[in-house]
């Protein structure tokens, strides 16, 4: 994948305050574990922070953030098919 | 111009899709894999919504050894990007040595996971003892699989592969590129492995 030379600077940067906020997260999905929430809470809280360390290292470490659209298409493909597979079972005919 | 059997746009992107068909091609498995997991997450969701005896994972499971896996993976992936961030830039041994902490930080999870399954196996804990087990055991054991098929090509890419690098620079820096993709997916399956067993 090409970068100019000021991308690539910038990059380490990224990768490290990616990292601190990933090992954060990483604290608040135990941390958050601990609290004494309804069951639906729990599981909508672990997902969301799960979510977003996902989003993380989808953005930048594969560099999601700058990819093209053909990826985006790919993925975005993929994602509706995830979906069907995931409800198939509770509507299948 | 191009040889038969040769495979093109592989050190310089496809004119169409903009990206070379390395990289194309390692999404479309990537995409696959999705599916692999995905399906076992679903299977996960209705074996749970149709269980209401399900136990709570962090009663059954050890969850420091689990995060400490957790900070294991994201700091393989943090390394894992910085080796090809090293050829990007143009230093063969600072990817070399990224490219070996990544590999050492891998084999550290299989070393913490072995001890997690050792410590359930000595307790006569096996994927058989109910549905739990079975889901917990199928679930870490693919993913471990995976942890290891990332460590076959990693060590390849250190060691006899990056011989590339002096022929084909370009198309060895996609190739890491692609083996970091591999390996922040595998990582990504664990972010959410992770809670969904150990915590909810």
């Amino acid at each position: 994948m090409s970068h100019s030379e000021a991308e690539l600077k910038n990059q380490v940067k990224i990768y490290i305050s990616v990292f601190v906020a990933l090992m954060f997260l990483t604290m608040v999905t135990v941390a958050a574990s601990y609290l004494d929430l309804s069951p639906l809470a729990t599981i909508a809280v672990a997902l969301l922070i799960a979510s977003i360390k996902a989003g993380l290292v989808a953005c930048y470490f594969m560099h999601l953030i700058s990819e093209r659209t053909i990826i985006y298409a790919v993925l975005g493909l993929t994602a509706f098919f995830f979906l069907v597979l995931l409800l198939s079972p509770v509507y299948s005919v | 111009m191009s040889s038969p059997g040769e495979i093109r746009y592989i050190d310089h992107p496809h004119p169409v899709s903009g990206v070379t068909n390395a990289k194309l091609g390692m999404w479309c498995f990537i995409a696959s894999e999705i599916m692999l997991f995905g399906g076992f997450f679903s299977t996960y969701v209705l074996l749970r919504a149709g269980n209401p005896a399900w136990p709570t994972g962090s009663h059954l499971l050890n969850v420091p050894l689990a995060a400490l896996n957790t900070v294991i993976l994201i700091t393989s992936s943090v390394t894992m990007v910085m080796a090809w961030y090293s050829l990007a830039v143009k230093s063969l041994p600072k990817f070399k040595m990224y490219m070996g902490l990544t590999i050492l930080l891998a084999f550290a999870f299989l070393v913490v996971k072995g001890f997690e399954y050792g410590m359930k196996f000595e307790h006569h804990i096996y994927p058989a003892k109910n549905t739990f087990y079975a889901i917990y055991f199928t679930m870490t054991g693919l993913h471990g699989l995976h942890v290891v098929g990332g460590i076959v090509a990693n060590l390849y890419y250190l060691f006899p592969g990056s011989k590339m690098w002096e022929t084909n620079p370009e198309q060895f820096t996609g190739r890491i590129e692609c083996a970091g993709l591999y390996w922040h997916f595998v990582d990504l399956v664990w972010i959410f492995l992770f809670p969904v067993l150990y915590l909810l």
